[in-house]
């Protein structure tokens, strides 16, 4: 009987031999997958372990923590004026997870980022409770109020940079939303988060319409055609004369045109300054037909249309398509396929407020351990030259003509030079729906451009005409600029 | 080759060993309260109150062991019983340990744990005090039989469904008890009476066919209704373990009389066929199938599933593990976590490491049955133990390949740590039964009166 028996000894060394091996594989090889799936509790228990570094703006923290009784997760997330902060912190929910900044940086705000570990180490060994690091943003506080507060009710969004170094200096988004509503993971913020979604509110607060919504830019875009146009050597200053007739005929198009909105000023045949003090149509839809729409892509893409840009929070891709002669016309006025973000329409006038030299935007400073080290530090830096210093000098004479003397007059501040352009975009199915009225301004001291700034309203009154961009979004504009100014 | 050459090595070579055994008991308790410290520690901040008496207590419990050991089975393997106090008190600890997650149920489940270990002790010291010679089992063979369907049967009548098991039986006032786990100690002493019997009858008439031996009808009908007993243990039951495990000591056991490969075969045929015939028809057990295929995956409510949670447990445990008392595998929830599921705690907070040596503690223990099996002189000994190895061996392998995934889960416990009475109790006798093998085993003849041939025969050796 010894033989066989001695057999089953091996048998039975073999089935230990695959348990072995087979925790090995889960414990080892497979571990850190299932340390980090996504349904593993164990990664929200850890984050909510300890109290949560802050996000900070002009040094002051516009986050905190509070600690709970729940079994399972300690510190909840706080938000002080959540609702105007949103667009910048996003959200850190015990529920639902989180996104933005909360998200990109959750490893420095939990204090589990790699670059911790000294710090994390030093606290283990004294005793101390583990702290998270901060994120140190560029906003500035004052110009997020007036940006928020000036949209007040209406749809719409801000965003406003500082053309010398790409520095986001306001984020602002209506309707919006508080992260402290359903930071928790109780019944009341399973309520809050089912009222914010998509299918419950069609408004969609937790959209971040400044940075990841496209919007048909309507006449700011003009900005660009014209830039397009002195740079391609179409014209050769903004006050040369053109030929475009008023209506303008499409090109390609058994006549068809388009009107001018106010009438009788000297669009006929007029030059840049002209068409963008009284927002000629006629004026950028024939530079857009000359000048042909590869031409018109590439100056475009200089001004950072036809891609993304990391804020580090992805904005949405602004975009100037490949299109026909009609359509490359009509997007010559931004009311074709091209479409942009808040963000990215403040781009193009940083860029001509910064001499023709187009900073990256950013709104993260640094990054800071819990004890105040300095972990990372952007620096500024350059994107792209969409113009020359001569030409961006020259439309800024012209915008600040606009605002002096033109339809951009509602934003002038005394004793600043400012430069702006309106817009009126329409949308929806045969343009039903409320059109967008758009503002694009910059301000100019002695040291440079320190700001530049893009609002959107939507414009429940329905009006068409241009003007109401001036209207509605250049207040606005002008608050933001003060507060940049004044502070 | 004599005999008597070999008794009288024996009998002069054989140490009792049972001063290794108390030593390595010490080394058991050693570790045990160690644990309880540390977990005391990471748990309250403090060494846990009841400390002291539970170390004496475990002491005493385990000295009192060694000393009926030491009067009534001298010659016995000095390494199971350290072992099996190893796995019990690290058991009672992380019980303890999960009894501070207000949520897990059996609340307060250590006292109780303790109690039905001091119990299952208590059944071991008299299985050994009692059970002077283990071939006294031969003479219930048949009675065995019966006793062990009606312990297989019991369920049925008097069931509980539990977590779609139905394997308890409630005993009013008392608590549930799960028969089985007795039930595959009688069965293995009825494999053993029946098989020594039958053992060469299943040999040698038999038929080739295929190059393999085949058994005649006649000596077929006793396997075959064991095989159809095991599948209404699967089908009316539900219990893949249990089914599993009566059918895979049988095989081992019928290989073992037999010397016949072909038994294996055979054996295998018959419950790959069964299992895949099963898998196919029962919800249940198809549901383990695809829990086992699919062990990420949400459950049908959109939640984690205990697999994938148990999962979870054993990679966050990683390499080192979390430390005693600073896991989650309370995440696992349910009424399993301190049971069935208690190795996701031992893979969790004491990492692959600790992991790996549990199981290496099984596996010496395992290692020490087939080890006394090889020793038996006697073939219903030998039967008996290699059948009793071979069961522990299976359940170890069923559940913690279960648990980790290996193969589909089934509702077994892991023995003398997870928590259940019934398990408990029924493992210590188990070992006690091996122990007394193991005695006999070793036990050395009476010695004969001196002859120079013996004598002669000791030179030659050397």
């Amino acid at each position: 009987m010894n033989k066989p028996m001695r057999r089953v000894a091996v048998f039975c060394g073999l089935l230990i031999l695959a348990l072995l091996l087979r925790v090995n594989y889960v414990q080892f090889i497979q571990a850190g997958e299932l340390q980090n799936d996504e349904h593993n509790r164990r990664v929200a228990i850890e984050r909510y372990a300890h109290p949560r570094g802050d996000i900070i703006v002009d040094g002051e923290p516009i986050t905190g923590s509070i600690e709970t009784d729940g079994t399972d997760y300690r510190w909840k997330r706080t938000y002080s004026d959540g609702e105007m902060w949103a667009p910048v912190t996003g959200y850190a929910s015990q529920a639902f997870g989180s996104n933005q900044l909360e998200s990109i940086y959750d490893g420095i705000l939990t204090g589990d980022d790699d670059r911790l570990f000294f710090s994390r180490t030093i606290d283990m060994l004294t005793g101390k409770e583990r702290k998270g690091g901060s994120v140190v943003t560029t906003l500035n506080a004052d110009a997020q109020r007036a940006a928020f507060e000036g949209l007040g009710d209406r749809r719409g969004s801000v965003a406003a940079i500082d053309p010398r170094t790409g520095a986001i200096l306001a984020l602002a988004s209506t309707p919006s939303y508080d992260p402290s509503d359903f930071a928790g993971m109780g019944n009341s913020d399973a309520e809050a988060w089912a009222s914010l979604q998509a299918e419950a509110d069609p408004e969609e607060p937790m959209k971040n319409g400044a940075l990841r919504e496209t919007y048909p830019p309507g006449s700011t875009f003009k900005l660009v055609t014209a830039a397009a146009a002195l740079e391609h050597g179409l014209l050769d200053d903004v006050d040369q004369d053109t030929d475009y007739e008023v209506p303008f005929e499409l090109p390609e198009t058994a006549g068809t045109t388009v009107p001018n909105q106010i009438q009788n000023v000297g669009c006929e045949e007029g030059s840049i300054t002209v068409g963008l003090q009284w927002s000629c149509n006629n004026v950028f839809l024939g530079i857009s037909a000359d000048l042909g729409n590869e031409k018109m892509i590439e100056t475009a893409e200089s001004f950072g249309f036809n891609e993304y840009h990391d804020t580090p929070v992805r904005s949405a891709t602004s975009s100037y398509p490949e299109d026909n002669a009609p359509q490359n016309a009509q997007a010559g006025i931004g009311q074709a396929s091209n479409r942009a973000t808040p963000l990215q329409v403040a781009m193009v006038a940083a860029a001509i407020a910064n001499d023709g030299k187009l900073m990256e935007p950013y709104m993260v400073e640094q990054l800071r351990a819990p004890n105040l080290n300095v972990v990372e530090q952007h620096q500024p830096t350059e994107l792209s030259r969409p113009l020359s210093p001569e030409n961006a000098q020259a439309l800024q004479e012209a915008m600040e003509y606009t605002v002096e003397e033109g339809t951009a007059e509602p934003a002038k501040i005394s004793g600043v030079r400012v430069g702006g352009k309106t817009g009126t975009a329409q949308h929806g199915v045969d343009n039903q729906e409320s059109p967008y009225a758009w503002f694009v301004s910059y301000a100019m001291t002695d040291d440079g451009s320190p700001v530049a700034v893009a609002v959107v309203v939507e414009d429940p009154s329905g009006s068409r005409e241009d003007i109401s961009g001036g209207r509605l979004a250049a207040p606005i504009a002008k608050s933001v600029m003060e507060a940049v100014l004044g502070s | 080759m004599s005999s008597t050459a070999n008794t009288t090595v024996a009998s002069v070579g054989t140490p009792s060993r049972r001063n290794t055994e108390l030593v390595m008991l010490g080394f058991a308790v050693l570790v045990t309260v160690l644990a309880y410290a540390n977990t005391g520690l990471a748990l309250d901040g403090t060494l846990p109150a009841g400390m002291v008496a539970y170390g004496l207590g475990l002491a005493g419990i385990a000295g009192a062991a060694h000393l009926v050991v030491r009067r009534w089975a001298p010659y016995a393997d000095p390494l199971m019983l350290p072992l099996c106090t190893l796995l019990n008190g690290l058991g009672l600890v992380l019980i303890w340990r999960l009894d501070h997650e207000p949520r897990l149920q059996p609340a307060n489940a250590a006292p109780s744990q303790l109690m039905w270990s001091a119990l299952g002790v208590a059944l071991f010291l008299g299985v050994l005090i009692f059970l002077r010679d283990h071939r006294v089992l031969q003479r219930y063979t048949y009675i065995s039989m019966v006793v062990a369907f009606v312990l297989l049967l019991l369920p049925l009548f008097f069931g509980a469904d539990t977590n779609g098991a139905r394997i308890w039986v409630r005993i009013p006032g008392v608590g549930t008890l799960q028969p089985g786990e007795f039930a595959k100690i009688v069965i293995a002493v009825f494999f053993a009476g029946y098989l020594m019997v039958k053992r060469d009858a299943l040999a040698l008439a038999s038929r080739r066919f295929l190059g393999m031996y085949l058994p005649r009808g006649r000596d077929l009908g006793p396997i075959l209704v064991v095989w159809a007993v095991s599948l209404m243990i699967l089908v009316l039951e539900t219990d893949l373990g249990m089914s599993l495990l009566f059918f895979g000591m049988f095989v081992v056991m019928l290989y073992v009389a037999t010397e016949r490969t072909s038994w294996i075969v055979f054996g295998l045929l018959l419950s790959v066929g069964g299992a895949v015939f099963v898998a196919s028809f029962n919800y249940h057990v198809g549901q383990r199938v695809h829990n086992w295929l699919n062990p990420l995956e949400l459950g049908s409510n959109g939640g984690v599933t205990e697999t994938a949670q148990a999962m979870y447990a054993f990679g966050s445990g990683g390499l080192l593990g979390s430390g005693l008392g600073e896991g989650y595998s309370r995440l696992i929830g349910g009424i399993a976590t301190k049971s069935d599921y208690i190795l996701a705690t031992v893979g969790e907070e004491l990492g692959l490491v600790g992991l790996m040596a549990v199981l290496l503690v099984y596996a010496l223990l395992i290692q020490r049955g087939l080890r006394t099996a090889l020793a038996a002189r006697d073939p219903f000994g030998k039967l008996l133990a290699v059948g009793l190895s071979g069961v522990f061996a299976l359940q170890v392998f069923v559940v913690a390949g279960g648990v980790t995934g290996l193969i589909p889960l089934t509702g077994m416990t892991m023995p003398f740590m997870a928590q259940g009475g019934s398990s408990v109790i029924a493992n210590w006798a188990l070992i006690a039964i091996l122990l007394r093998i193991s005695d006999t085993a070793r036990r050395p003849a009476p010695v004969p009166a001196s002859s120079t041939d013996a004598e002669q025969t000791q030179v030659v050796r050397a």
